[in-house]
């Protein structure tokens, strides 16, 4: 249970950190409690199955922030703005030469897991079985695998897509509900290692090997109510010890699409 | 855009004491904690605080400066609204606009609309807490405070009703909230019109904003806000940004100076404006970023990956003329402050003795 802390203001006396302690202790209790029935009756249902959201369907990006000069466009040379890139990493970003990755057959590192989320595009979320969900991309045609069994991490080779596992985050009414009773709330917690190098934008800001990747996938409306647009919100982290000071966080937004309209499988390039 | 980075720096250094108090609540909580069972779970679960309030978003709260670095220190461009789903009017406005018109008296708090908390720099840190009420301390509302503004957001959540939709439209406005499990789903109304970015691309009075709050872990807090304006918008404007817990003492100063804007040398009874076409920062995007106006204007295309393939040919072929290395808004950041100048090899910051 992380620790939560609530802070003194004007309005907030000395009895309501007590009760609200309290209140905390209460219901994680309730919380823990359901956990371990869920478990007791049998296996546990599939992660398809336990899915307290549904991802699957077709997605558009939606670029509508400030940083739509370094994911709509190729950035320019040598711009590494907002990303806590070392010297090292600023040094290997001058060598960026997407004519030479491209005879290389290397046109496809801007579209690694740490960065294909960012360029504009188009995904697809599928099962591909009860414990991996799938997404395609129609720009550069990757693919990602969310494993939900992580019992095969770590035995394959490193990758541009790496390994990724999955976990549901939820929530289920309190007090005493049945284990399969329709959670709240839920997410999508995704860490991937196993990264081969790549870049975190065009213009070559590069990521090593040693890079890990966490996100969680939101599911929102853009109304109060539950009649509006359906929003896929991505909050992504990128740790790379080698070429970044601190952690690389961004945010992707994505439209929910009704189906296939636009979906525009293009090859990776290096250049755009 | 100067005014932007001297305020980020202010802000950053300002007000570390506010609430400093905190040690009686965190020991009680530690003693309630440590008697929990532990949730360690194969598949996750969400923590929470009742049935009425699922989650505590209570706290002080960053946002990595690794995300919308232009708009959150040197400001954002003065003709960059790529991205935005503006209409004809709302693009007919934003170029009429002029920074000084902010030196006027009656506008010189209209930057400080709602929408604000989402974006910019002054929504780089927020501090929330709940407002209780009654004998039994109930959570009526949610405060959100971010720096430098006065008001800030109140959420609603005792279940209140909006006033008329006659009512004064104010710069507080009014927001209700309701927790959809471990989300908590504002909406605002009585808005008054104020700008969405920071030049001029404002949104109307008649418009409305959903926000929803996504606490993980305890730890981080994802914040989406969707403004729906029928006067100056085609579609939403969706704006995500994610924060990270802080540190208590970090925590902004509520009493910031309002409304702070540099004297412009306006004179009494001057409205600053630009005729149609007569904006001379029109072309910021294009000598910056080579970025033609038919982009920079914004429009609801220039939101989705399509647009792409109009710009394609024109910005490859200028793209070998592009300066080889960044001299201009190439800001990063280091240990959490900005690193301005890195535009030359021989003039960027000397790499930690960790570093390999």
């Amino acid at each position: 249970m992380k620790q939560v802390s609530v802070m003194r203001n004007p309005v907030m006396n000395g009895t309501a950190p007590v009760a609200l302690a309290l209140l905390v202790s209460l219901t994680a209790q309730t919380l823990a409690h359901a956990q371990g029935r869920r478990g007791a009756g049998g296996p546990p249902p599939s992660a398809q199955a336990a899915a307290p959201v549904d991802f699957t369907g077709y997605w558009e990006s939606m670029v509508t922030d400030e940083d739509w000069v370094y994911r709509m466009v190729t950035p320019r040379p040598g711009d590494s703005a907002g990303v806590p890139l070392k010297t090292i990493g600023l040094q290997v970003m001058d060598t960026w030469d997407p004519a030479k990755d491209t005879a290389a057959g290397q046109q496809c590192k801007s579209y690694g897991a740490p960065t294909i989320m960012r360029v504009p595009g188009h995904l697809h979320v599928t099962w591909q079985d009860e414990q991996t969900l799938k997404i395609d991309t129609d720009a550069g045609q990757q693919t990602r695998l969310l494993h939900f069994d992580d019992s095969d991490a770590h035995q394959g080779p490193k990758s541009l897509q790496g390994y990724s596992v999955a976990q549901w985050e939820f929530q289920r009414p309190p007090g005493r509900v049945a284990a399969t009773a329709k959670p709240l709330w839920g997410a999508l917690k995704v860490t991937t290692t196993d990264l081969t190098a790549g870049y975190l934008r065009k213009n070559g800001i590069p990521y090593s090997e040693q890079a890990q990747l966490q996100e969680y996938f939101d599911l929102v409306k853009d109304s109060p109510d539950d009649d509006g647009e359906t929003l896929m919100i991505l909050t992504s982290t990128v740790i790379d010890p080698v070429y970044l000071f601190e952690p690389f966080v961004t945010d992707e937004n994505f439209l929910k699409l009704p189906g296939d309209a636009g979906w525009k499988p293009s090859a990776c390039s290096a250049m755009w | 855009m100067a005014s932007h980075h001297s305020r980020f720096q202010a802000a950053h250094h300002a007000a570390r004491t506010v609430f400093g108090r905190v040690t009686s609540f965190a020991t009680v909580l530690a003693l309630t904690s440590a008697a929990l069972p532990p949730l360690v779970v194969a598949q996750g679960v969400a923590q929470g605080i009742s049935q009425a309030q699922p989650s505590n978003l209570s706290g002080a709260w960053v946002s990595p400066p690794t995300n919308n670095v232009l708009e959150r220190l040197e400001g954002p461009f003065t003709d960059d609204w790529t991205g935005m789903p503006m209409n004809a009017a709302g693009q007919a406005l934003a170029q009429s606009y002029s920074a000084g018109m902010l030196a006027e008296p009656e506008r010189v708090c209209q930057l400080y609309g709602q929408f604000h908390y989402a974006n910019g720099a002054v929504g780089t840190r927020l501090t929330i807490w709940p407002v209780v009420e009654g004998s039994t301390d109930e959570i009526v509302a949610w405060k959100i405070d971010k720096t430098e503004d006065i008001g800030g957001l109140t959420i609603w959540v005792d279940g209140r009703q909006a006033p008329s939709k006659y009512a004064n439209h104010t710069r507080e406005a009014f927001t209700t909230g309701h927790w959809k499990g471990n989300m908590l789903v504002a909406y605002t109304t009585g808005m008054k019109s104020a700008p969405a970015r920071d030049n001029g691309a404002f949104y109307s009075d008649q418009a409305t904003m959903t926000s929803t709050f996504i606490p993980h872990n305890g730890n981080l807090l994802v914040v989406v806000t969707s403004l729906h304006d029928p006067v100056y918008f085609t579609k939403p404007y969706v704006y995500s940004r994610a924060y990270e817990r802080a540190a208590a003492d970090t925590a902004i100063n509520p009493r910031w100076p309002p409304c702070i804007v540099n004297y412009e040398g306006v004179a009494e009874g001057v409205v600053p404006f630009f005729l149609p076409g007569k904006n001379p920062l029109r072309d910021q995007m294009m000598k910056v970023f080579h970025v033609p106006e038919y982009a920079s204007v914004g429009g609801e295309d220039t939101m989705f990956p399509a647009f792409r393939d109009k710009l394609k040919d024109e910005y490859l072929k200028l793209y070998p003329s592009f300066p080889k290395h960044c001299m201009q808004y190439c800001t990063t950041f280091r240990n959490g402050n900005p690193v301005a100048n890195q535009a030359l090899p021989e003039e960027r910051v000397p790499p930690l003795k960790s570093s390999p």
